[in-house]
């Protein structure tokens, strides 16, 4: 009804926002992230500085190292429940290796049973096509009862956050740059440029968009399946790592709550959760939108009730216009 | 439901002569999937009283109560080709609202109890308007209802609180009849039947079967799909609500942390012989699927294994079972 009295002149408004949302698919995600910041200084006047951005950076980076295994899962049509659970494992167990085998010999040992999962959850999806939101929930499940055994024969040996992972995580270069930049942007323009460039970034497009077509066209989607959760695995345990030197400390839970706000990251990105459509900036952009909103509810005063509703409903209100907006012909 | 099973089947080229994998592959998606969890689930029964003869039914049926009606609702919703991930929120929800409401009028149970039951059902029916409107899938919608209904339980009641009333509790504790049937698990099984076995019969639960198997063709052959989807979701908001009441009935409180109730209805739907894809399984099967972890927790407490290690052996137990039931489902595939 509402269509019949629209205007040429709206439709071809409407049009243009639809081509340019559909062709430049950053730029209204930097909208919604600007406005955000700008709401922030209005409600709480003063707040936005370097060191507001530098704190805001330091939470967003282990969120958008999360959301990358999401990312690429996603790609393909598939999805990796089991990324909180292994980059708390991780760094639980990097805290508690510390003592014996220095900080990088733990870290790097502690990553060893992430891509252990990942290896196990990509032969699930990969080998025997079990449906990948099953077979990573499953694995989950085994992994935080595993780490409950290990936290129980550990009992005594105690966690520390060495403070290089301290440093990489939580500390400041020139004030505000945050030192997990060192970190991020190399690992970012890895992302970015290989699934531009890299054969195997092509192939998970490609298996995403029709798995069929790829087979027929010679990949082997199996190994491109069980190497991508092998990757997801390790970027995981990495952000694990990262968000145990932000928060100073390891617990066998730490990272747990971040597994939805990294769906939800990826699909405000403009992900599709289908496969085949989508890339990592918008994933970036994303994990900062998610984090400054969050600070953003935070100093609005709302009870944690309010703003758990607010959060549903605006990653679903974004969600939605990208659909509108996106959808094909 | 047998029609679309059929016609799936025709489709089918036919071998000649059927092996073994065949046979059990076939059988996947038809009866005897749950006859041989029911098999199992009365060895593990059988297992449980070697162990502790002493053991009844009654404590198991209490505590899967909640659990199991989450399943059943989660399976309805997967059958017709979606996903509930906000079906723990909405238990937390309804415990909480019920056991508020019973704390300040226990003189109106029986109107509260069933105000509860409508709630849960216009939740799970917001939810599906959401699917169907919005276009988004139906993963991130419902995700992102949990933190929504998650976030209005902590508005009802910030910190545990509540309280149930008298025949509440009773309806679930104790024997029926005779004290080796559980009453919680003929409240389970009465409610469950009350609703699926006339719904099954009916156009809507042939409807609910047919969108799951094949959404076009469903559309194609006269089914409002955005309707049919739209009540598959109140349907499991519905059962969402007996579960939260449920809690209330066991626990006597309302908690607005919901337990990890959505983590095990899929472990049931999987468990249940219910496809992911949709179009495939019942109700019987997951709810037997909920009993049968239930059973291997309690086993494990009994052989004196540490909790720990007990999370790890079932989710062992369900990789490997996911496993297997793709890598059938593979071989069927093939041939």
């Amino acid at each position: 009804m509402t269509a019949d009295i629209v205007t040429a002149r709206d439709r071809s408004a409407f049009a243009a926002a639809r081509a340019v949302m559909r062709d430049q698919p950053l730029v209204p995600l930097f909208a919604l992230l600007a406005l955000l910041v700008v709401v922030l200084q209005v409600a709480q006047p003063g707040i936005v500085t370097a060191s507001w951005a530098s704190g805001t950076m330091r939470f967003a980076i282990p969120l958008a190292i999360i959301a990358a295994c999401q990312t690429l899962t996603m790609l393909t049509g598939g999805i990796d429940l089991s990324v909180a659970v292994v980059a708390s494992m991780t760094a639980y167990v990097m805290a508690t290796l510390v003592s014996d085998v220095g900080w990088l010999g733990a870290a790097l040992v502690a990553l060893v049973p992430a891509a252990v999962v990942g290896l196990v959850n990509g032969i699930g999806v990969g080998v025997f096509r079990v449906h990948p939101l099953i077979m990573t929930i499953s694995m989950s499940l085994v992994v935080s009862g595993a780490v409950n055994v290990y936290a129980r024969a550990n009992i005594a040996g105690g966690t520390r956050v060495p403070p290089e992972i301290t440093w990489l995580g939580g500390q400041s270069l020139f004030g505000f740059l945050p030192t997990s930049l060192l970190l991020f942007v190399p690992l970012a323009a890895l992302i970015l440029f290989g699934l531009r460039r890299f054969g195997y970034g092509r192939l998970l497009y490609a298996v995403g968009d029709n798995e069929m077509a790829a087979r027929l066209a010679g990949v082997r989607v199996s190994i491109v399946l069980v190497v991508l959760y092998v990757i997801s695995g390790i970027l995981a345990g990495t952000a694990g790592l990262l968000y145990a030197g932000v928060i100073g400390s390891a617990t066998g839970r730490l990272v747990d709550p971040y597994l939805l706000p990294s769906v939800a990251a990826v699909v405000i990105g403009g992900t599709s959760i289908f496969g085949g459509r989508g890339g990592y900036a918008g994933t970036i952009v994303g994990a900062l939108i998610l984090t400054v909103l969050t600070t953003l509810l935070n100093v609005l005063g709302m009870p944690e009730a309010t703003r758990q509703i607010l959060f549903g409903l605006i990653i679903l209100a974004v969600a939605a216009a990208y659909t509108r907006l996106t959808a094909g012909t | 439901m047998t029609e679309v099973t059929d016609a799936a089947a025709v489709e089918e080229p036919r071998p000649e002569r059927m092996t073994w994998r065949d046979r059990l592959g076939r059988a996947m998606g038809g009866d005897a999937w749950t006859i041989g969890l029911a098999v199992v689930f009365l060895a593990a029964f059988l297992f449980t009283l070697v162990l502790r003869p002493a053991y009844g039914l009654e404590a198991l049926a209490i505590a899967s109560l909640p659990i199991a009606f989450a399943a059943a609702g989660q399976a309805i919703v997967v059958i017709s080709g979606g996903i509930d991930l906000s079906i723990g929120s909405v238990i937390a929800l309804t415990n909480v609202i019920s056991a508020v409401l019973l704390m300040n009028a226990p003189e109106l149970s029986v109107p509260i109890v069933l105000l509860v039951l409508l709630i849960g059902a216009l939740i799970g029916l917001v939810n599906g308007i959401l699917v169907v409107i919005s276009r988004v899938p139906d993963i991130v919608v419902t995700l992102s209802m949990l933190f929504v209904w998650a976030g209005a339980a902590l508005l009802v009641l910030p910190t545990p609180g509540g309280d149930s009333v008298e025949w509440l509790g009773e309806l679930i504790d104790g024997g029926f009849v005779i004290d080796l049937v559980p009453r919680a698990l003929i409240v389970l099984l009465a409610t469950v039947g009350i609703v699926w076995i006339p719904l099954r019969r009916s156009r809507l639960g042939l409807s609910l079967y047919a969108i799951g198997s094949n959404e076009l063709a469903a559309f194609r052959s006269g089914v409002n799909v955005a309707r049919t989807k739209a009540i598959s979701y109140a349907i499991a908001g519905l059962f969402a609500a007996l579960g939260g009441l449920a809690l209330t009935a066991s626990t006597g409180v309302g908690q607005p942390i919901p337990g990890p109730y959505l983590l095990l209805s899929v472990a049931a739907i999987v468990l249940g012989g219910v496809s992911l894809a949709g179009g495939r399984g019942g109700l019987l099967g997951p709810i037997i699927g909920i009993f049968i972890l239930g059973l291997i927790r309690a086993d494990l407490l009994f052989l004196g294994v540490d909790s720990a290690y007990s999370t790890v052996i079932q989710g062992l137990i369900m990789v490997v079972v996911v496993m297997l039931g793709a890598y059938l489902t593979l071989r069927r595939k093939a041939i």
